[in-house]
């Protein structure tokens, strides 16, 4: 072990200062340039990989202040009841139609995600880390981790759903003939969670209303009923 | 003062509820994201009116402001999993977008066929 390595496991403020500096800078990247694909916690993540890459820091030394940040998910979860108790009144109005559609999310979701990868010859430890992709990923993850998956692997690969929902969704729902503006919100929300949603708000405030819907619907009903999915699946 | 109290409220409150959760998950050994129950125990308490909304407001717009921070650790342990993606980058990459697609389609035919029925 390096002595840089083992100042970091020693003082858990230095990963925790890297972490958020990187991402603070990454975020003041995004606003400047304005791409969608210039995620900041794709690019925070990039960069704190390659940087221990380069100085020949182990992960683990990395994780031991890190960990008090990654806790904060939890809470962060629990915070989504405030914009689910604001939105209660507008489930209610159209609770069948938004459960109906959240539904289909979920089993197409989760089945169709684990299916293909299986035919392509996935590890069960990848089909797994698949299955919760469209949730938003304090939910993916855990769900991930709850399944014996590789909850890091959870992690990247609903961020990648995120980014790819948001750069092509509205397209991609043209062309199948989806139409209405209710629905368009909640398959964003659904499909690309928490990025999808931020680029409906930026295109009108309906679309992401619907879309905040589809992300705390679908999200929830992916945590429940992901186990029961793959235990059928086998 | 009283903004510093509201603060520690706030905290209580929030992870007061992930506290219950865990316990809850722990005793009864469900099979559940004990932080999904957190997140229902707290919307069920704001319905009740036990919890007014402004009491969590502010630890909640914190909290949900940053989330793309608390990702960054566990994306970053990626780096233990290089091997595995260069060996399954294929299924990983068609399933995640084949599948996104599916459920954009199905979500939004499955919103527009049932208003039609209704």
């Amino acid at each position: 072990m390096s002595a840089l390595s083992n100042a970091l496991s020693g003082n858990p403020a230095i990963p925790i200062s890297l972490t958020i500096g990187a991402f603070w800078a990454a975020q003041a990247l995004q606003q400047q340039l304005k791409l969608v694909l210039l995620n900041p916690i794709l690019v925070a993540t990039a960069a704190i990989i390659l940087l221990l890459q380069l100085a020949g820091i182990p992960y683990e030394s990395y994780h031991e202040g890190a960990q008090y940040l990654e806790f904060l998910l939890k809470p962060a979860i629990v915070a989504l009841g405030v914009p689910l108790y604001l939105q209660l009144e507008q489930i209610k109005k159209q609770a069948v139609l938004i459960l109906i559609s959240q539904l289909a999310a979920c089993v197409i979701g989760v089945v169709s995600a684990v299916l293909i990868a299986r035919w392509l010859g996935a590890s069960n430890a990848v089909a797994i880390s698949l299955a919760p992709k469209s949730a938003t990923t304090p939910i993916a993850i855990e769900v991930t981790r709850l399944m014996g998956g590789i909850p890091a692997l959870s992690a990247i690969i609903v961020i990648l759903t995120g980014i790819f929902g948001a750069v092509c969704g509205l397209t991609v729902l043209r062309w199948l003939a989806v139409k209405s503006p209710i629905a368009r919100g909640l398959a964003l929300g659904a499909a690309a969670h928490a990025v999808g949603t931020s680029h409906a708000m930026q295109m009108n405030r309906k679309l992401g209303a619907y879309s905040s819907l589809g992300l705390i619907v679908n999200g929830t009903l992916t945590g429940l009923l992901t186990p029961y999915l793959l235990h059928w699946l086998g | 003062m009283n903004d510093l109290k509201s603060t520690l409220r706030q905290c209580v409150i929030v992870f007061g509820c992930l506290a219950v959760a865990e316990l809850f998950v722990s005793l009864t050994g469900i099979r559940f994201p004990s932080a999904l129950i957190g997140m229902l125990l707290l919307t069920l308490l704001l319905k009740l009116g036990w919890v007014k909304l402004d009491w969590v407001q502010g630890i909640a717009d914190f909290l949900l402001g940053h989330l793309g921070l608390f990702f960054v650790p566990p994306g970053v342990a990626l780096m233990l999993h290089f091997e595995l993606i260069r060996a399954e980058w294929l299924p990983i990459a068609v399933a995640t977008i084949v599948s996104t697609v599916a459920v954009l389609a199905f979500t939004g035919w499955a919103y527009q066929l049932a208003r039609r029925c209704k």
